[in-house]
């Protein structure tokens, strides 16, 4: 680790945490030690988490707030979902899952690209508020989608089912406000955490780059990046453009995970959308790991708590505010830096002379 | 041929004429002083020939080449690169990083290829790291490449931004009042670094200067702005006798 630097001592030791944290879950889960609720989540909790680091994305190093990323969540699930539902009895299942998750990711990507621009020619609170429009027009487009598969091909409709005419036999793939209902269940455990992870190692890669120092030079002074040659809107597209994308690929393992996808407030709407923000907030801006580590505490929390059922909220509200005031309270900050217990400087012990990422 | 010339510039912000009628020659290799008291216009030419504000009238050449109402980032691949009045550092990188990013049209490697760390990747941050320590070191800051640029104390940050924009290897270097708020001791710095920059990198230079002893010992050619007009210009001397700009400028 000697002459490696900070950021990149730190991405492998969440690497490593992820790892271990993922052979307990599997060990608890083979001698039946996970109830049911909690492995359900297993999934889930990765799923949340990269849509977290993809927006950590935007919002630590683009430096724009983006209310809308569970739109581009939704955008990579029923994709991908629409694709391996209309693919299920002609693709094998591996190559159909992949395909969908390159189908789900380019989705995601290609809604985030058509976003960004016009609004990010734009600067202030324009990006928030248009992202968060196209977070709830996504969601509502989906609920008056009715696409069935006969003998004939593919029907259309956004007024009902029946105006689909479909043939005694065929498929609804996408039914409305019903959603997609039977996607193969592919996503497991295992995938979730190596796509996790692979996210990490792209995230971490890209803002050690040369387009990724480009991005924080806009974000750190437009005009000064403007005047050293950076094309801004170039660059500005790039990373909104691969935020997106990431949280794509949380949206097709969410997808595979479910029976039935729906695209409703709680899971595609604003309430996703901030929760995924307060994961981003919490866990600090531009801290990818933190991102991880705050979704996966605040997503299994509610459920270790289930047994306290009255205390339940009490104490989630209190790791809520601990959380937030280990972060970004600067009493607290400066005690950890004095004391050495920020990550960096904990990580840093590897090393004697002070450096900075 | 001119390196840079600036013909009946003038820009009005509403009813304000900040900028009327501005008229500038540099040759090449020369090392040029542009004053005049405070609000004269002078950081407002400075954003016109960098395309920060799009001139209402005339016309800029740089070495023959139109540039006037162009985007900034191309104005800076022809030529031009500065530095501001308030310092603008890319505060939450390291020293090294700042003239890196000053280096991003020199050495490429694209997006894919950093993100997935292919062995372009590797090489060219090499040349780059190399490349942004000669800078450094020509100002005395490789030692702490590696601090936040936010941290330096206040000299060395207008001298990292001055390293930022070489690194972007400009023909023409524009700096906007570098003495401003350093001490006697790093003024004496400063331009013992701007001699040798000239030297070092044979850019031409155009400075904005309030302090007086730094314009006429370095200088070679003025000219002075008052309220948006030029006042005078020619030789360091002679300027700096004329009556006019005793009256409007030092005079006061
Ligand atoms: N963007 C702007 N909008 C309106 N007025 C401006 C703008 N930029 C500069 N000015 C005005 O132009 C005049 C010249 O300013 P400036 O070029 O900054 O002077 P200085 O010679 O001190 O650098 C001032 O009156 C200033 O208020
Ligand atoms: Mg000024």
């Amino acid at each position: 680790m000697k002459n490696l630097n900070k950021s990149t001592q730190k991405l492998i030791t969440t690497i490593l945490t992820i790892f271990v944290l993922y052979i307990v879950m599997q060990v608890m889960e083979q001698t039946g030690n996970l109830s049911s609720l909690m492995s359900g989540l297993l999934v889930p909790v990765c799923a949340y988490s990269l849509v977290a680091v993809g927006l950590n994305l935007c919002v630590g190093y683009l430096g724009e707030l983006s209310l809308g990323h569970a739109g581009f969540m939704c955008v990579g699930a029923f994709t991908s979902a629409f694709f391996s539902k209309t693919f299920q009895g002609t693709i094998p299942d591996v190559p159909r899952f992949i395909l969908a998750l390159v189908i789900g990711t380019l989705a995601a990507a290609l809604f985030g690209f058509l976003i960004a621009i016009p609004v990010l020619r734009l600067s202030g609170d324009y990006l928030a508020i248009v992202t968060l429009a196209f977070g709830e027009i996504i969601k509502n487009v989906i609920n008056v989608l009715y696409i069935g598969m006969d003998g004939n091909g593919i029907h259309f409709s956004m007024k009902d089912m029946m105006s689909l005419g479909l043939e005694p036999g065929g498929t609804m793939l996408i039914n409305g406000p019903q959603g997609i209902t039977g996607t193969p269940r592919q996503s497991t455990f295992t995938i979730a955490v190596l796509l996790l992870i692979l996210s990490l190692i792209i995230t971490h890669n890209f803002v050690n780059s040369r387009t990724g120092r480009a991005v924080k030079a806009i974000r750190d002074n437009q005009i000064a990046a403007e005047t050293v040659g950076l094309p801004i809107t170039k660059y500005k597209l790039v990373a909104f453009t691969i935020s997106a994308a990431i949280a794509g690929v949380g949206g097709v393992l969410y997808a595979h995970n479910i029976n039935s996808l729906t695209a409703t407030t709680n899971n595609f709407g604003y309430n996703m959308s901030i929760m995924i923000l307060v994961y981003v907030v919490l866990g600090g801006i531009g801290n990818f790991s933190g991102s991880v580590v705050a979704a996966v505490v605040l997503t299994l929390l509610p459920e270790l708590l289930r047994g306290l059922s009255n205390y339940r909220m009490l104490i989630y509200s209190i790791v809520l505010i601990a959380l937030m005031l280990f972060n970004w309270a600067p009493g607290i900050l400066k005690f950890r830096e004095e004391h050495g217990l920020t990550g960096a400087a904990i990580i840093g012990k590897f090393k004697k002379n002070k450096e900075v990422q | 041929m001119a390196l840079l010339s600036v013909t009946n510039l003038g820009i009005s912000f509403g009813g304000l004429r900040a900028v009327d009628g501005f008229n500038l020659t540099i040759e090449e290799g020369e090392l040029y002083g542009l004053i005049g008291p405070n609000g004269a216009g002078k950081t407002t030419v400075f954003n016109m020939l960098t395309g920060i504000y799009k001139p209402t009238d005339g016309k800029i050449h740089l070495a023959g080449k139109d540039i006037t109402g162009g985007h900034t980032a191309e104005i800076n691949k022809a030529g031009i690169a500065r530095t501001f009045q308030n310092i603008r550092l890319f505060g939450d990188q390291s020293v090294k990083d700042n003239v890196k990013i000053g280096l991003h049209n020199t050495f490429e490697y694209g997006t894919f290829t950093g993100v997935f760390r292919l062995p372009k990747y590797f090489s060219t941050e090499k040349e780059m790291d190399k490349k942004a320590l000669e800078i450094l070191a020509v100002f005395g800051l490789d030692e702490e490449a590696d601090v936040l640029a936010s941290n330096l104390p206040y000299g060395k940050q207008r001298q990292l931004e001055i390293a930022r924009a070489l690194a972007t290897n400009p023909k023409l270097l524009l700096l906007d009042e570098p003495a401003a708020g350093m001490n006697p001791n790093e003024t004496a710095d400063l331009m013992n670094t701007i001699a040798l920059i000239r030297k070092e990198f044979g850019v031409t230079i155009l400075l904005i200067e309030h302090d007086m002893k730094l314009v006429s010992g370095i200088c070679e050619k003025l000219t002075v702005l008052n309220f948006g007009r030029v006042l005078a210009a020619g030789e360091t001397s002679a300027v700096l006798n004329d009556p006019e700009v005793i009256k409007a400028y030092l005079g006061e």
